[in-house]
């Protein structure tokens, strides 16, 4: 029988929540990981047992770990537990190593950004924001990293190295961070031409390559950003999520810091499809699994309020592909309710009729198995959620 | 054989249970404690001093015999004490408070 494995990354550890097809009894594992900030987990589509999650903390710096179980076990990719190096040879895991490319064959090995302060800054690695596992071969995965950068292993997160072409097209030392950083938190990959990559930065904007990564230019136009002096500046937009329907890979959805947005041209052009929504500041946007016009967000009432407008938790859901949208509402807390949905806590499942999933800074994780009509909180008291992913399982 | 006491957290991470032992040839310094334990628990590279830089990271102090040895050269001799094994090196997380 068909079921759902989703993959929680929280503030303290993750957690790996599955049910049956009903999606109405739920068995919760975990915390994996405790103690530590799971900034994202993502299963393999070519191979649902391979799971790769990015662990992190301010103490100990980056760690990948890699499951092949299905999450039941994980070990850093390259270190079997318990296995030593041979002595005075190389150690066997460089899976935590990020190492930004300064090598004069990129040309333009760029070392600075923007600060927030406007001076320029050098590059420095952060942490793992977003892990986003290859269509095709399930060693090759994409790591979008702090400070922004793309970086990608061949061998199943033994190593990284970086897509450096991104930061080195010539606007990095416009590029600047958000209040989170500045981070490389969205990975999008066209299921029609493996050789098309989206990517969007905070705050940079929207990036396309078309030859694998090798080479990227800014997708902004049509983007409005009143922190930007210059109403046409190519770069500096705070995007914060992009969304895609598999069926239509030239249709993008994003939430920016402000403003819902929708393109038909894979970026070229964007417009603003927020139309009546309460606010159109927040950080989800997701594609229903069978709908390719039926989009979601959760409405966050401003940037400097990280809650929901009137203390009611609202998914908003267009079926038409923006401008207009209903409230969604059965099921979720409709007083006194402050929480927030980070950019990564928001997924869909592919059953019919299609699952949406997401959590919250409170804990919760709700599930909708009725593409939104009715929503029930998986768990209620998880540490802040950072991350939903959800795969369908045969 | 030289004691080190590590921080909980990595102590999951390297699947150990208490305080580690490693040998060291040559000189007993910070430098030289900790390659051992990055050689022997090639999963703790980089979560002690950086990838990059070897500097020890920031969050973390270095101990030993009642002493904070987090500013002195990596290449400094550790007390005798931890040379000679009487005592562990400490390798101390700062306290996370609320």
């Amino acid at each position: 029988m068909s079921g759902v494995r989703v993959l929680v990354g929280t503030r303290k550890g993750a957690f790996i929540l599955t049910a049956d097809g009903k999606r109405e009894r739920w068995d919760v594992s975990g915390p994996h990981f405790a103690g530590w900030e799971m900034y994202h987990l993502k299963g393999s589509p070519v191979d649902p047992n391979r799971l790769y999650a990015s662990q992190c903390s301010g103490w100990f710096g980056q760690i990948i770990q890699r499951s092949d179980d299905g999450g039941k076990t994980w070990t850093q990719p390259g270190t079997p537990p318990g296995e030593q190096a041979a002595p005075g040879g190389p150690p066997k895991a460089e899976s935590n190593k990020f190492v930004y490319d300064t090598s004069s064959e990129t040309g333009k090995p760029l070392t600075t950004h923007q600060f927030y302060d406007g001076t320029q800054h050098p590059w420095e690695f952060k942490r793992v924001w977003h892990l986003e596992p290859s269509l095709n071969d399930p060693d090759t995965v994409y790591a979008g990293v702090e400070d922004a950068a793309l970086f990608r292993s061949k061998d199943g997160g033994k190593s990284w190295q970086e897509l450096s072409g991104l930061r080195g097209h010539g606007t990095g030392p416009q590029w600047q961070p958000g209040a989170g950083g500045m981070c490389l938190h969205t990975i999008v990959l066209d299921p029609s031409d493996p050789k098309r990559i989206f990517v969007a930065i905070s705050a940079a904007g929207a990036f396309r390559s078309d030859d694998a990564g090798e080479t990227w230019r800014p997708i902004n136009r049509g983007l409005k950003s009143e922190f930007i002096p210059n109403p046409e500046a190519e770069v500096g937009h705070c995007v914060h999520r992009i969304a895609m329907h598999r069926s239509r890979p030239g249709v993008l959805f994003m939430q920016k810091h402000w403003d819902v947005m929708r393109s038909d041209n894979a970026g070229d052009l964007w417009r603003e499809v927020s139309g009546n929504l309460p606010s159109d500041f927040g950080f989800v946007v997701d594609v229903h699994a069978h709908e390719p016009e039926t989009i979601y967000v959760v409405p966050i009432k401003s940037d400097g309020e990280h809650f929901p407008p009137d203390g009611k938790l609202r998914v908003y859901r267009s079926r038409s592909g923006g401008n207009e949208w209903e409230a969604l509402t059965k099921g979720l807390p409709q007083r006194d309710c402050y929480v927030n949905v980070l950019r990564d806590a928001m997924a869909v499942d592919s059953l019919d009729k299609c699952g949406i999933y997401f959590g919250t800074t409170g804990g919760q994780v709700y599930c909708s198995p009725d593409a939104g009509d009715n929503w029930t909180p998986i768990v209620r008291d998880l540490p802040a959620v950072l991350s939903v992913e959800v795969q369908t399982l045969a | 054989m030289i004691r080190v006491v590590l921080p909980a957290h990595l102590r999951g991470l390297a699947h150990i249970a208490g305080e580690v032992q490693v040998e060291i040839k040559g000189p007993v310094t910070q430098r030289s404690v900790v390659d051992a334990l990055e050689a022997n628990y090639p999963m703790l590279r980089g979560t002690i001093r950086d990838h990059v830089t070897q500097q020890r990271r920031p969050f973390l102090r270095f101990f030993a015999c009642e002493e904070d040895l987090s500013h002195e050269s990596p290449d400094a001799p550790l007390p005798a004490a931890v040379a000679a094994g009487k005592e562990p090196l400490l390798i101390v997380g700062a306290i996370a408070g609320g």
